[in-house]
């Protein structure tokens, strides 16, 4: 009797974890469901009011293309920065722009968690049968953040056809998937300032020098930071798996650190752990949660 | 159920009376707990604790961690279709109770159950079956339009079609939200917004209702409003409703059954009247006569506690009639006018805090 039961002890457990994934799968598509009802409710409420909706797109969009506007300001004195030509540059802005804009748009509400873990109405999220994440992430969805996104895939299409490139079918799979590992790296930076914001209710300010910070300094060329940075942005935030290293691969550029060649496909790998680490990170932060005091 | 109702029985015997004031205990089991009508046990609580960690900066680098006991140790139980109201002064433990109940916080120790679910474990499917309304904050989305709140609620928690109609035209009908449907959250006066959430939070007919200061601040209307709707909600559809309040009026008109808590324990648990007789309270007399007269001796049960010009008021124990006090008033002293005052439960729960303490410090 013992025996057999040791015996089908595995099978049990092997039954729990196939049903605990199960379960985990069923959660996550509720709540990417979710969080698309909820971001549909708030974009049509925006739509009420059209005229202002497009000219905040376009005055996101021309602020944007100001920003880039000062580099190619700088390009009419220079020929090279940090070895890099004026469409190589663009490319990485528009990267990194798109990675960031793409993160932004659909996790930009982040920022707010730690007004309401301050008031205490995440309390009001917790007794909704929809995973809190989701509802943090999609309450008041603002699709005018759309606007960088369209900035940067103006500007990607131009450096695309500017660069002086052999767009081999590798390079050029190689730029959706940067961007799409980017967004969730800068995804995985947002969640996870959002729940260090659990413990210390105004960490935003952290996670924005690395969500705002980090697509500024990612527009740039490696080549022109100091090398300590770049280890740190590599190793310990990896943000250089935005689009440096998969962007050096694809520009044909050396690589400052003299990493092995690999690491510059590992971007969707190294994307995938962030989401995991964010996520842990999430659950332990909302599991800690003291509400306040009335 | 039936078999953790049972349970539930034997635990409650065992630490019967062991937090309670005497009295108030007694009432309360024999009239409403699970041992008197048999009725299904909805809320269970045994032993229930909550502690929170507070760290406090004491130096430049140096911080003191210090635990706070908010809740210490509460047992109840609620049978289903009950109306329950949870009194206390602020701090007292209600807010912390009533989170543990709705899975918002995870209780430190004891056990708890609500329509079967452990709250903390299983949050998510434990909020299909409650509602939450919360005096202080809305549940519903600021800058969006009621009706679109409300078509929100409805894919949130996934109600059919016809039953969430249904639903929504009672509610929009008892509630008197009609005009109030395409106004944005934000711009609802504060009874209107109450109201407004009271709605959005029984949409999914929940079996039970978590209403924290459901009258706040609101008007005299308003409260009425509310306070009718409740009655009704829990007298046709069986809902169970728990309540916070710091308003007594709400405790008398709507729950038959008080829990009072102070310093995260239950200080009683039963009718409204027997909190009364636990807390020693008065009835006050005022008369009016035709003239300045020296105080009114010489009644039995009754002693003058003031007098201002022909006006008098003579206190005595609210289980005591009034009828022959007047009587005897009336036949020695020249009546002009007479009027009774119940006694004020804020007064009446303060005198049992005081005689709680007493034996404490002594």
């Amino acid at each position: 009797m013992a025996e057999a039961e040791r015996a089908a002890a595995p099978g049990v457990r092997d039954a729990r974890a196939v049903r605990a994934v199960r379960e985990a799968v069923v959660r996550a598509r509720w709540g990417v469901r979710a969080y698309g009802f909820i971001a549909a409710m708030w974009v049509r409420s925006t739509m009420a009011y059209r005229t202002s909706f497009v000219l905040m797109v376009v005055g996101n969009l021309v602020t944007t293309l100001l920003d880039f506007l000062a580099i190619v300001i700088m390009f009419t004195h220079i020929d090279e920065l940090g070895g890099f030509t004026l469409p190589e540059v663009a490319f990485l802005y528009a990267t990194s722009s798109a990675a960031f804009g793409l993160a932004d748009l659909l996790l930009g509400s982040f920022d707010r968690i730690g007004s309401r873990v301050r008031d205490g109405t995440v309390d009001t999220l917790l007794v909704r049968p929809v995973p809190v994440l989701a509802q943090v992430a999609a309450d008041r969805f603002a699709l005018r953040r759309v606007g960088r996104l369209l900035q940067a895939v103006l500007l990607l299409g131009w450096s695309v056809t500017a660069l002086d490139l052999d767009w081999t079918p590798g390079r050029l799979l190689l730029v959706p998937v940067m961007v799409v590992s980017g967004a969730a790296i800068f995804g995985a930076v947002y969640v996870l300032g959002g729940a260090f914001q659990f413990w210390a209710q105004d960490a935003a300010e952290v996670q924005n020098s690395f969500t705002y910070g980090g697509t500024t300094m990612l527009q740039y060329p490696p080549t022109v930071f100091a090398r300590e940075l770049l280890r740190g942005v590599t190793f310990v935030v990896p943000l250089a798996f935005v689009n440096w290293l998969p962007a050096l691969h694809v520009l044909g550029h050396d690589d400052p650190l003299r990493l092995p060649g690999w690491v510059d496909f590992a971007s969707p790998a190294v994307a995938a752990l962030c989401c995991v680490v964010a996520g842990l990170v999430w659950r332990a932060g909302l599991r800690g949660y003291q509400s306040t005091g009335s | 159920m039936g078999e953790s109702g049972a349970e539930s029985r034997t635990d409650g015997d065992a630490t019967g009376g062991g937090t309670g004031v005497g009295a108030g205990r007694e009432t309360g089991r024999e009239t409403y707990g699970p041992t008197g009508g048999g009725a299904e046990v909805c809320v269970e609580a045994v032993g229930l604790e909550k502690v929170f960690q507070v760290r406090r900066r004491t130096g430049v680098l140096r911080r003191e961690r210090r635990e706070v006991r908010a809740v210490d140790g509460i047992d109840f139980t609620v049978a289903r279709g009950e109306m329950v109201g949870f009194i206390g002064p602020n701090g007292a433990g209600k807010s912390t109770t009533i989170k543990m109940l709705t899975g918002i916080l995870t209780p430190s120790g004891g056990r708890l159950r609500v329509a079967g679910i452990d709250p903390a474990r299983e949050r998510t499917r434990l909020t299909r079956r409650i509602g939450v309304v919360f005096g202080q904050r809305t549940t519903l989305w600021w800058d969006l339009p009621l009706r679109d709140s409300y078509a929100l609620v409805r894919r949130i928690y996934r109600i059919p079609g016809e039953r969430y109609r249904a639903n929504l035209d009672r509610c929009v009908e008892l509630l008197d939200l009609g005009e109030l449907l395409d106004v944005p959250v934000r711009q609802l006066s504060l009874g209107q917004r109450m109201r407004a959430d009271i709605a959005a939070a029984l949409l999914h007919d929940p079996e039970v209702l978590y209403l924290d200061e459901p009258t706040i601040g609101l008007d005299v209307i308003s409260k009425a409003q509310v306070r009718d709707f409740l009655r009704d909600l829990n007298a046709e559809r069986g809902t169970t409703v728990l309540l916070t309040t710091h308003d007594l009026t709400d405790i008398e008109q709507l729950c038959e059954r008080v829990i009072v808590i102070d310093h995260g324990r239950l200080m009683y648990d039963g009718a409204l009247a027997g909190l009364h007789e636990v807390g020693e309270s008065e009835r006050t007399l005022v008369v009016d006569l035709e003239r300045e007269l020296p105080p009114i001796e010489g009644v039995p049960g009754a002693r003058t506690v003031r007098t201002e010009g022909p006006r008098q008021w003579l206190a005595f124990p609210a289980s005591a009639s009034a009828a022959p006090i007047v009587a005897r008033i009336a036949a020695d002293h020249p009546l002009v006018d007479l009027s009774l005052r119940e006694p004020d439960i804020e007064d009446v729960i303060a005198r049992m805090y005081a005689q709680q303490r007493r034996p404490a410090a002594g």
